[in-house]
């Protein structure tokens, strides 16, 4: 018998310097990441987009 | 003149006004100065008035920054915020985009309608390039912040200076790799102004064409594409030239040539003087440290600064690349340029007396200490700068140092 649907939590990460908003639900398409994109999936060498001077390692649940 | 008020944690307020809000204008009017030698030529016939700007920048900029001297002032954190939605000092980096385009066309129009001496006309494409160098100050402001408007304004201003790519190049290249070897836009020490020019343009377009390649591969487009943002700017650079050429004949062949040279070469001097040898060290992960104020290079000279939006507070800007410059702040202890930028770019060109002015400055910074492994250096240069400045031991002193 198949289990309960699995609810994937779509989380945002926010950039501690400017601001930017990661939505896993939004994704950011213009930067080529597709909406449902998962944070955790983001290269390790991810910068923010519109400061580049924070990394993955540094983004905060919003 | 406007004031903001905001309260203190302990409940006090502040008012503060900023002594500096009208002096902003200047970085607007100043890329109009080759109109000053035009005008000048045409009432006395003298061509040698074209070259007047090259005057006002490289004789007149660094004495004024002598008399005016520096201007430490930073204003309260509690004002930031209104400062920055202050929309004047917003609207002064609109308002020079359109003047970027017309002191190109005017002095296009005089170098190609006029009979100049071949050193007049070569001095007004130098002249018409170093003001267009500005430009990429102006894109520089503009590119850093958010909205879409601005962002399409700077690439539409970088089409000046044909210098499209800067855009993507220093926000998302020259940024995260600030102060270290792999950066292109980064001089080190012992590296000439004139070395660093073969290395940063043909590295920071490089390197722009690889971010922009990749994103648009994430987006399964190739960069051959409308949506390649270098094409976007790149594409009216070519429209400009291509019209100049049509209206004013085979003369803007030789003409623009000197012109983009010379507003990349502005771009180059910014560079240089900016980060010269200053280095982020790794962390045991072997990731570089965060970009610290002390991994640029700053000057608080009022006029330079006036004319300038701010550029010259070049640490609190590559710590917070989003801080609009009417809120650039300086700090305490940081490397800082003996002069304003215009003085600062004369002694690059002489790389001899830059060496000489610089590299006992940048030793005897606090985080520096002498120790060479904390600094970004030429490799080819190695050998003699350790020679020179004391050869460094694995436990971390240096033996000798720079004062022989």
């Amino acid at each position: 018998m198949p289990g309960p649907p699995r609810v994937m939590l779509m989380t945002d990460f926010r950039c501690p310097e400017c601001g930017y908003i990661f939505s896993e639900e939004a994704g950011d398409e213009h930067e080529g990441y597709p909406p449902g994109t998962l944070f955790r999936s983001l290269p390790d060498d991810y910068v923010c987009p519109d400061c580049s001077v924070r990394g993955k390692e540094d983004f905060e649940p919003a | 003149m406007k004031g903001y008020t905001a309260a203190l944690s302990t409940g006090e307020a502040i008012h503060y006004i900023d002594r500096k809000r009208w002096f902003w204008s200047l970085s607007v009017f100043y890329p109009l100065q080759p109109f000053i030698g035009i005008w000048l030529h045409s009432e006395t016939g003298n061509q040698a008035w074209l070259l007047l700007p090259l005057f006002l920048g490289y004789v007149a900029a660094p004495i004024l920054d002598w008399i005016l001297g520096e201007d430490r002032n930073n204003p309260p954190d509690e004002v930031v915020q209104q400062l920055d939605r202050d929309y004047y000092y917003r609207f002064l980096t609109y308002a020079v985009v359109p003047l970027h385009f017309l002191t190109l066309f005017g002095a296009a129009w005089w170098a190609g309608t006029q009979s100049l001496h071949w050193w007049a006309f070569l001095g007004l494409a130098v002249v018409a390039g170093i003001t267009s160098g500005l430009g990429i100050n102006t894109g520089h402001e503009l590119g850093h912040k958010k909205s879409r408007f601005e962002r399409w304004l700077a690439k539409i201003v970088l089409a000046v200076p044909v210098y499209g790519h800067f855009w993507i190049e220093h926000n998302r290249g020259h940024h995260r790799d600030v102060s270290t070897p792999e950066d292109p836009a980064s001089a080190r020490m012992g590296e000439s102004i004139y070395r660093f020019s073969r290395r940063e343009i043909p590295g920071a377009f490089q390197r722009a064409w690889t971010i922009e390649k990749e994103r648009l591969a994430r987006r399964g487009r190739s960069v051959w594409n409308a949506d390649n943002q270098i094409l976007h700017s790149m594409s009216l650079s070519a429209a400009i030239q291509l019209g100049l050429l049509i209206a004013f004949g085979w003369k803007m062949i030789p003409f623009l040539a000197v012109h983009n040279i010379f507003a990349w070469w502005q771009l180059t001097s910014a560079n240089y003087v900016e980060h010269y040898g200053l280095l982020r060290q790794k962390d045991a992960n072997g990731k570089y440290e965060r970009c610290q104020p002390h991994h640029s290079w700053n000057s608080n000279h009022i006029f330079s600064n006036l004319v300038l939006f701010h550029l010259e507070r070049h640490s609190d800007h590559h710590a917070h690349p989003l801080r609009r410059y009417q809120s650039l702040r300086n700090f305490d202890d940081l490397p800082t340029l003996p002069y304003g930028y215009f003085g600062a770019y004369l002694l690059s060109y002489v790389p001899w007396l830059w060496y000489r002015v610089m590299d006992r400055r940048l030793l005897a910074l606090p985080h520096v200490g002498g120790d060479l492994d904390r600094i970004n250096i030429d490799p080819r240069k190695k050998q003699a700068i350790q020679r020179k400045y004391g050869r460094h031991d694995n436990a971390g002193s240096t033996a000798g140092h720079a004062d022989d």
